[in-house]
């Protein structure tokens, strides 16, 4: 029996991983919850036999029991999630936060999703795209010998940079460059991010630098470069290695690409793709520990 | 061209865009002595910071030999006349930088976005209009798009608090007439009390008849460097532009002279290599690149094995744009694989 789910705003990010998650073997996407009844996303949710309403997650909240929804899928804003996440955990229901809020511990599956799995975390956020993207790179680093600091470029196609983004664009610096120290294992991070307006619009790119404490170990850390990508691209096929590691004195650089799935969003939207598929990836993982009994939740039926 | 009595504020570039040709490695006391005769010399507004603004300390433009806190800390208090200002780049640095350069005495914040992407730029104008900062939106790589276009972003600057809005050649791409159809497009759309401004680079060497352009068109500050220091071939030199306004009958108020000794005295000799238009720097303003990536291409050449025009021109037809400083290695290498079939 899957889990089942609410994903809370229909915009770009819950339509998509709505789309992601109808493939999904052990979780069930029953509610979408937005704000306007007219807004695509509704009549996708619509369409795919999802339970919809357009007054935000009050009208949800009447259905969590009934309908046992395990699991919420925050894709609004920061300013919301806060109050969404209040009224969803008071019903014992799992918050999966794709908003910059911040509320619960990062979350970045390759490196620590078994961790917060294992802690029976109640609400994990999802970082930033571009720190879903370069993270795993400074993790794959920072296993094989101290990293001082590391400093990430994420350079995404204007049209995949929504208002929120866009009005505010400190919190994405600030909230990469944090997790790349708690969650890549940094001494110091620093995240830079780019927009750009080229048409055809560019598929994201990344570009992950970290300057380690003694003189690198290029073997090993090439070795563990490649199989950190082999592991993200488990959930994220178009996520690539396009240069590098490369080595210059105590500098490891490495350069990537991530294509999105082309599920809702266009394909070189790899930004917004990667944040709902590794927001996937994390519900599947919760849904296996509910599924065999290990996770128990107040909301479980 | 008839500049009789139009008045120009001069705007100092070398101690901000002249960090990047001096790999951001110029001195506190170079600073402070270029800035302290800039001051002298009448020239109004000095611009001092990191080459990619406030919080460009990074791996990706280069670390600074000082802070922009320290820099900033130890000019602002020897100006007797001239003003401070700080560059400020959304997605680089934060409101945060903002606040230190306004508690260290920064005078004007010059927020920059490219040309196409003002609005992630209204928190920052926002809080600098609000501590009452000479607030100025700087559009860069202009050239890409067309006047409406630029006139459509300004406005958004404007509407965010900025009351100065600048067309940047940041390519040094444009020719005169490019910069006055913007120049003009500007002026005819934003209320009076906006100014504008130009800021261009001499890749072409272009930066004083483009400035000249913008002059004519209704600009009221134009940005310029003593000696050129600056990226690519370096920004309008000020002394000759100054030079120039002077022969046309338009006053500038500096001191000719004394900048022209700056320039010999104190800048020239701070220079690491000519500051001049040479093949990749002509390759900057003839493709249409940033020019802050010149030294970035030059170093990944000589790492890599690949001719630096040749990657500069694959930069130019990937449509890259200012801070993507970190496709320089990515191009180099890849040009690499593709010539030898190495593994890139």
């Amino acid at each position: 029996m899957p889990v089942n789910a609410a994903i809370i705003g229909s915009g770009n990010i819950g339509t998509d991983l709505m789309v992601k998650a109808l493939r999904s073997a052990n979780v069930r996407p029953v509610w979408m919850v937005g704000i306007d009844a007219d807004s695509d996303g509704l009549a996708r949710a619509r369409a795919a036999g999802l339970k919809t309403t357009a007054d935000g997650v009050a009208g949800l909240l009447p259905h969590v029991a009934a309908d046992n929804i395990q699991m919420a899928f925050d894709a609004t804003s920061a300013y919301v999630h806060a109050d969404n996440a209040a009224r969803l955990q008071a019903q014992g229901v799992l918050m999966i936060d794709l908003t910059p809020a911040a509320i619960g511990p990062y979350c970045v599956p390759p490196v620590n999703l078994a961790e917060h799995v294992g802690r029976q975390a109640m609400n994990v956020n999802m970082v930033t795209c571009g720190g879903q993207a370069t993270i795993p790179m400074v993790a794959a680093v920072s296993r094989v010998q101290p990293v001082e600091y590391a400093e990430i470029v994420a350079t995404v196609a204007s049209k995949s940079a929504g208002p929120g983004t866009r009005r505010n664009i400190d919190e994405f610096t600030r909230t990469t460059a944090g997790a790349v120290e708690q969650i890549g294992g940094a001494a110091r991070g620093k995240a830079i991010i780019i927009l750009n307006p080229a048409e055809p619009p560019l598929i994201m790119r990344d570009t992950v630098h970290c300057l380690t404490v003694d003189s690198p170990d290029e073997t090993a850390i090439t070795r563990s470069v490649h199989e950190m990508i082999a592991e993200v691209q488990q959930y994220v096929p178009g996520y690539r290695l396009k240069n590098g590691p490369v080595f210059d004195g105590r500098r490891v650089s490495i350069f990537l690409e991530v294509e999105g799935l082309g599920d809702y969003l266009p394909k070189y939207a790899g930004n917004l793709d990667i944040m709902t598929a590794a927001a996937l990836r994390t519900a599947e993982m919760f849904a296996e520990e509910i599924i065999d009994g290990r996770l128990k939740l107040a909301a479980g039926g | 061209m008839n500049l009789t009595g139009k008045k120009v504020k001069l705007h100092d570039m070398c101690l901000r865009d002249g960090m990047h040709a001096k790999r951001h490695q110029i001195l506190l006391d170079e600073m402070v002595s270029v800035a302290s005769a800039l001051d002298a010399a009448g020239v109004p507004l000095v611009e001092v910071t990191h080459g990619d603004g406030l919080g460009g300390a990074s791996i990706n433009y280069g670390f600074p030999a000082f802070t922009d806190e320290q820099y900033l800390g130890a000019v602002v208090p020897a100006m007797q006349q001239a003003r401070i200002s700080a560059l400020l780049i959304p997605g680089i640095g934060t409101v945060e930088h903002l606040h230190m350069a306004k508690d260290c005495g920064v005078a004007c914040i010059r927020v920059a976005t490219h040309c196409t992407e003002a609005d992630v730029a209204e928190q920052h104008i926002g809080a600098a209009a609000k501590l009452g900062l000479d607030t100025v939106g700087f559009l860069m790589m202009a050239h890409m798009v067309s006047p409406e276009e630029l006139v459509a972003q300004a406005r958004l600057m404007a509407d965010y608090g900025a009351n100065c809005i600048y067309c940047t050649d940041s390519a040094g791409y444009m020719l005169p007439d490019d910069v006055n159809a913007r120049i003009g497009a500007l002026r005819a759309a934003l209320p009076a009390d906006i100014e504008i401004g130009f800021h261009g680079h001499h890749n072409l060497a272009m930066g004083v008849a483009n400035s000249l352009a913008a002059v004519e068109a209704g600009a009221a500050r134009i940005d310029g460097s003593v000696a050129g220091l600056g990226a690519g071939a370096g920004n309008t030199p000020l002394e000759v532009f100054a030079a120039v306004l002077d022969r046309m009958g338009a006053e500038s108020g500096v001191d000719l002279f004394k900048l022209m000794d700056v320039a010999e005295s104190l800048v020239v000799p701070m220079m690491d290599q000519p500051i001049r238009v040479d093949r990749d720097s002509l390759i900057l303003g003839y493709a249409g690149v940033y020019s802050s990536f010149l030294l970035h291409a030059q170093r990944a050449a000589a790492k890599h094995g690949v001719p630096s025009a040749d990657i500069l021109v694959e930069l130019g037809r990937r449509k890259t744009i200012g801070g993507q400083e970190d496709m320089i290695e990515d191009v180099a290498l890849s040009l690499r694989a593709q010539r030898t079939g190495a593994p890139s």
